[in-house]
């Protein structure tokens, strides 16, 4: 019998399938939910401010696990954590595996995964601004969905109940950085921005930021698309109407960091 | 003993308590589990300010484990939380003091306040027999600003005070006129508006409290996380409860830092006491982390103006402050004291200014309470000194070290116009050495290697001193203090000649069970493994009022040699029975009793196995048996000093502060252990930086704490701080304890925070930025808006 | 309810426990091993860091079924088989890493994990690792010299012994 420190979620029940079609069907169940590596999920259970019936852990699927790539292009298994992206993507996509590098801490790194960073889409997460700044296609069971129609704003995503992320494509680009202006307290990004020069244009995907969540910062797309450099960013800025405000910084000082941010990831771009 | 690096007074042996902490081997409060125990779920206001219209707790009742629900009404006749110091304002009148129920008595007046209790099982039984409480409440508005608080139209926090002033103190020259002549005949006068930000202690260990009731025998022990078990036995019985003292057992095990917040009792405490027997069972609390934000007690949280007249030679010739303090919505154990006679007291700072008026407003609002937290008062009353004084440097065109340097008490006894006298110190020595340490030489090149990168590199320098070994009991009883505080030690000679030290300062973290027996063995001449202490149980230990206020060695420390002395003098009587000599003629060394001038010696553990085997003794004059206790109230408060200097960088492009060097030149007087007093330092000076640039409890105008968690209250982490220098060198012994020591658990929280402020605007400066001050914490948000503002 | 099998500092333990139970409850009061800690409800403390499969997660952010079949590893089984403090468990003693020892088990995890992958870090990689391990105590001077101390390098010239 467990008694102890009032940390305590409402009961579920607990499965982890070993594929996607038992997961699929175990979440089938009314409030179900996916459990990636819980790194989020389980903080906002003990907050009880969610009651599944049924938590079904995806980290039990193989199928969902590991790095591959070939043809300028990187697939990551929504199950990966962010400590196996660090590392199995470095010498391919270099900017994408140092931002894994930089979530959480060590120990969150070692079980947050991909998948549920993605399906979670915290506003101040990074990996959203990953997957939009590169133009990633989100791969669920049911179907393939393109960053730019995945991400629906604050927590919001194109995820069906019932739909899980088995893995994300990332083209990889000429070059990219991320840089991360951190959040005092929670070490999340206070404002995040995702650069990437490819053949077919450059992307900018800013998190941290906005009302709205992860977005592109299409001015500032166009301006390096002519001239790849930090200079070309002088005088262009986002909305500062558009942003957040909250104890750790106004709209307009996270107006001014996306200018900041974005500079330094062009500049730091490889 | 022979003198080396592991033994005695002013080695560093290795702490022996850490064996057990590093396998897993503590015994923490929540560690503790009692057969058949239940467990309390308390349902916590999330609103700041409300009428309790009713509470129904009928359908919580009947779900599954419930033991027993408890509300307000349920302790509507058991006393409230006292405060322990009774400040008088300045017309003569007590303070303002409302009722501090355990639980809400038909209003709840701050976030987190307990609403009812839920005692069940299970704690998952608890907390969801809690959700199924119906309250029915009446918002009401929340109080939450100070200086809204005071204007005559505000609500009030308690509806049965006159108004949301606790008290109006003045302290120092109480003679406005006077005062202000100072200021009308000033060369030079700064004022300076500043912000003493609000702060979490967090201790790591959240705080924990078991009650258990034997019906046997009609007593009663409590668990739990304090700091000083036997204070919190006596609040709580003589003053909550109204249980008789020798009934009641106040265990605090090993405790996982406490930093202020662990002295103060709290409902949770009395609580489970009282439910214990209410419900024939033990009933255990463990706060979560984001109970502690709301219901730990806050510290700092004062706003200040504060005026500094210098005449036309750059001396100090006045100070004024006016200060408004934030109580919270109620007192908490030592809140009153806080902002009056722990920080008005040390408004002279290391300074001969010869007026000093301190104005202090303490104020009800819908928030948590507000008590001390490491320093209490103290570095309140540093920040704004040595603040105002950067200031004044920086509009005079002078060097800031100068200028401390040039209005430096030089001279001891030393008597403030703030009613202290520093008996001993070296102001010139510590800023000698921390210029040293610190390379203050070095800085010019360093500031253009920052400058080179596009950083702006910033010094700052600051003073500090404070009143430590709370306290000679006669004068705080005069001030205000409703006890004694003094402490007391037990020393227990066994016959074999092992010894339990029985102390009333309680260790959670500053090594007692390490340097209170180099202290005894040293006196003794036996090995250390042969002393351990005991602390932390009112059943074990005798008496004494714990640890907080940097008072363990200063105070219980002294009890402990006193008692020691006691063992000595009687041990020696003993050994001279033995060898048939005079007890004026024995000496003791090394364990040894010997006759002065001859080769007669009997060993230390011949005279113990004597005392308790007393064939050959001298029963007619002396009871066997070696066991002393001493009770020791220390003559004058410990005048620890120092002076600390800070180095940032500040990015331009984003306001980000890095601390790139931090330096601190300490006066603890003697030192028992450099290790543990290093140690000491290095953790009041993470929480000094923490204050200066990252930690704010901030509440929003409906009183909800906006930083209730770890996500937004931001802790310091190794990566915010650098490795710093410390020096403990210059030492002035405190001229009235017998071990000369001063104490050094504050000092670092207290000296720390100008420095850092003093070095960033340092750095705006020297970038061309017309800054003059940044309110703490210096986020980066609030740096890049000061520089561009 | 629901059966939980692992394998904790080298020996097979199993028990009851509900879905919602985390791996750092099922380690302290099911098997009593109440060296992991717990600070904190929104997995930032770093208390409660044990190793499972090898890897240093936070218990209190893992639920007990996900830890099945697993090795895991907790503070109490850090030391050497004669009892004696290991070299990391040594380093803390010696150079004052630890004051009131709450955060200790998860720091010690930590770096146990950290110099199994960096043998030799820096004073900056052993900052950047403890990110997700807070101490109020020691203003994190000797947790950091004391790492550096256990991977076998020189920290006689980083100020105050």
């Amino acid at each position: 019998m467990l008694f102890g420190k009032d940390d305590k979620m409402y009961e579920f029940e607990f499965e982890k399938p070993s594929t996607v079609a038992e997961a699929v069907a175990a979440l089938a169940d009314e409030d179900a939910q996916a459990l990636g590596g819980g790194q989020t999920l389980i903080p906002t259970l003990k907050q009880r401010l969610a009651m599944p019936s049924k938590l079904v852990s995806l980290t039990g699927i193989d199928g969902m696990k590991g790095v591959s790539g070939g043809d300028g292009m990187l697939s990551i298994g929504g199950a990966t954590t962010h400590a196996e992206v660090a590392e199995a993507a470095a010498d391919a996509y270099p900017a994408l595996a140092a931002l894994a590098g930089q979530i959480g801490d060590p120990a969150v790194r070692n079980r947050g995964t991909i998948g549920g960073s993605l399906a979670n889409n915290d506003p101040a997460a990074c990996y959203p601004a990953a997957a939009l700044g590169s133009g990633a296609t989100i791969m669920t069971n049911r179907r393939e969905i393109t960053a730019d129609d995945y991400f629906r704003g604050l927590f919001e995503t194109a995820l069906e109940d019932g739909e899980i992320i088995t893995a994300v494509r990332f083209p990889v680009p000429q070059k990219a950085s991320y840089q991360k202006f951190l959040q005092p307290a929670s070490r999340f990004a206070l404002v995040g921005v995702f650069a990437a020069k490819y053949a077919a244009g450059v992307r900018v995907a800013v998190t941290g930021a906005s009302e709205e969540g992860v977005f592109r910062w299409n001015e500032a797309e166009a301006a390096l698309d002519a001239d790849f450099t930090p200079e070309a960013l002088d005088g262009l800025s986002v909305d500062a109407g558009s942003m957040m405000a909250d104890l750790h910084g106004s709209k307009a000082y996270r107006a001014h960091l996306v200018g900041v941010m974005a500079k330094r990831a062009v500049a730091a771009a490889a | 003993m022979p003198k080396d690096n592991d033994s005695g007074i002013g080695a560093s042996p290795k702490r022996r308590e850490d064996v057990r902490f590093l396998t897993g081997a503590g015994n923490y409060t929540d560690d503790i589990n009692v057969n058949g125990q239940a467990y309390v779920h308390f349902l916590r206001a999330d609103v700041a300010h409300a009428t309790i219209n009713s509470i129904d707790t009928s359908a919580a009742a009947k779900m599954p484990g419930v033991v027993k629900i408890f509300t307000g009404a349920d302790f509507a006749e058991v006393g409230g939380i006292p405060c322990g110091w009774g400040v008088t304002d300045r017309h003569g009148n007590p303070q303002q003091e409302p009722r501090h129920p355990i639980i809400a008595d038909g209003t709840i007046r701050h976030v987190g306040e307990i609403v009812a209790a839920v005692v069940a099982d299970t704690v998952e039984q608890a907390r969801d027999a809690a959700e199924a409480i119906e309250l029915n409440l009446s918002d009401k508005p929340a109080v939450v600003n100070m200086a809204g608080a005071l204007a005559e139209d505000s609500t009030k926090v308690h509806e049965d005070l006159t108004s949301n002033l606790c008290y109006d103190w003045v302290f120092g020259n109480d003679d406005d006129t006077a005062v202000q002549a100072a200021f009308d005949s000033a060369a030079h006068v700064t004022t300076l508006d500043l912000v003493n930000n609000r702060l979490v202690a967090n201790p790591m260990e959240p705080r924990v409290a078991i009650g258990e009731y034997t019906r046997g025998t009609d007593e009663y022990t409590l668990h739990t996380t304090s700091q000083n078990p036997h204070v919190i036995r006596l609040l709580m019985c003589a003053f909550v409860l109204g249980l008789p003292e020798h009934k009641v057992r106040v265990v605090a095990p090993d405790v996982g830092g406490g930093f202020g917040s662990k002295i103060f009792h709290y409902a949770e405490e009395a609580f489970c006491t009282h439910a214990a027997k209410a419900c024939g069972r033990a009933v255990k609390w463990t706060s979560t982390r984001s109970e502690a934000f709301i219901s730990d007690a806050h510290g700092r949280d004062h706003v200040t103006k504060i005026e500094l007249a210098l005449d036309a030679d750059n001396n100090f010739t006045a100070l004024r402050t006016n200060t408004m303090a934030n109580m919270g919505a109620y007192l908490s154990t030592f809140s009153t004291s806080v902002p009056s006679y722990l920080h008005g007291t040390l408004m002279a700072g290391n300074y001969k200014t010869p007026v000093v008026q301190v104005n202090v407003k303490t104020v009800f609002t819908n928030t948590v309470p507000v008590d001390a937290y490491r320093g209490a008062g103290r570095p309140e009353a540093t920040y704004q000194l040595e603040r105002v004084i950067d200031k004044a440097a920086r509009e005079l065109g002078t060097d800031p070290i100068a200028l401390r340097r040039q209005n430096f008490i030089t001279e001891f006894p030393y008597e403030t116009p703030v009613a202290l006298t520093y008996d001993t110190g070296d102001y010139v020595a510590t800023m000698d050495k921390l210029e040293q340490v610190a390379d203050v030489a070095g800085f010019a090149a360093r500031r253009a290697a920052s400058e080179a990168k596009g950083r702006l590199r910033g010094f700052g320098v600051n003073c500090y001193i404070e009143a430590c070994g709370i306290a000679p009991s006669n004068i705080v009883g005069m001030l205000g203090a409703r006890a004694g505080l003094y402490d007391a030690a037990t020393v227990r000679v066994n016959a074999t000649g092992t010894i339990s030290v029985f102390v009333g300062a309680h260790s959670h973290g500053q090594g007692h069970e390490t340097s209170f027996p180099q202290v005894v063995a040293e006196m003794i001449g036996i090995d250390e493994s042969m002393v351990d202490i005991v602390h932390g149980d009112t059943g074990r230990v005798p008496f004494g009022m714990g640890t907080y206020g940097s008072r363990s060695i200063a105070v219980c420390g002294s009890a402990m040699v006193r008692a020691t002395e006691k063992i000595i003098n009687k041990a020696k009587k003993i050994a001279a029975h033995l060898m048939e000599a005079s007890d004026a003629d024995i000496e003791l060394k090394d364990g040894q009793f010997t006759v002065a001038g001859t080769d007669k010696s009997v060993a230390w553990g011949d005279v113990t196995l004597t005392a308790y085997v007393p064939h050959n003794y001298p029963l007619e004059e002396l009871e066997p048996g070696l066991e002393e206790t001493a009770f020791y109230d220390p003559a004058n408060f410990t005048y620890p000093a120092g002076a600390y200097a800070c180095e940032v960088e500040v990015d331009p492009d984003t306001g980000k502060v890095s601390i790139e060097r931090f330096a601190a030149a300490d006066d603890f007087g003697n030192i028992i252990n450099p290790m543990i007093v290093d140690g000491q330092v290095h953790g009041g000076l993470g929480q000094g930086i923490g204050q200066a640039l990252l930690e704010n409890a901030a509440y929003d105008e409906d009183g909800q704490l906006l930083s209730a968690s770890y996500m937004d209250y931001a802790m310091p982490r190794a990566d915010d701080v650098p490795f710093y220098q410390v020096d403990h060198s210059c030492q002035t012994p405190c001229t009235h304890n017998p071990l000369g020591v001063k104490g050094c658990g504050e000092a670092g929280a207290i000296g720390s925070p100008p420095a850092v402020v003093n070095a960033v605007v340092d750095a705006l400066q020297s970038g061309g930025k017309e800054v003059t001050h940044i309110d703490m914490p210096l986020s980066p948000s609030r740096v890049w808006s000061a520089m561009n503002g | 309810m629901a059966k939980v099998s692992m394998t904790v500092n080298g020996k097979a333990a199993s028990g009851d426990v509900e879905g919602r139970t985390l791996l750092s409850a099922f380690l302290r009061e099911e098997l009593g091993l109440t060296g992991t800690h717990v600070g904190c409800d929104t997995s930032q403390c770093g208390a409660c860091v044990v190793h499972v499969d090898g890897q240093a997660v936070k218990a209190c952010t893992m639920l007990a079924l996900e830890a099945e079949g697993s090795e895991v590893a907790t503070i109490e089984g850090q030391a050497n088989a004669d009892g004696s403090l290991n070299t990391i468990q040594q380093a803390f003693q010696d150079h004052h890493g630890l004051q009131c020892g709450f955060c200790t088990p998860g720091m010690v995890m930590s770096a146990a994990a950290l110099l199994k992958d960096n043998p030799k870090p820096s004073e900056g990689e052993i900052r950047d690792y403890l990110e997700g391990n807070l101490c109020r105590c020691t203003g994190y001077h000797n947790i950091v010299k004391a790492i550096m101390a256990a991977s076998g390098q020189d920290v006689s010239s980083i100020a105050a012994e």
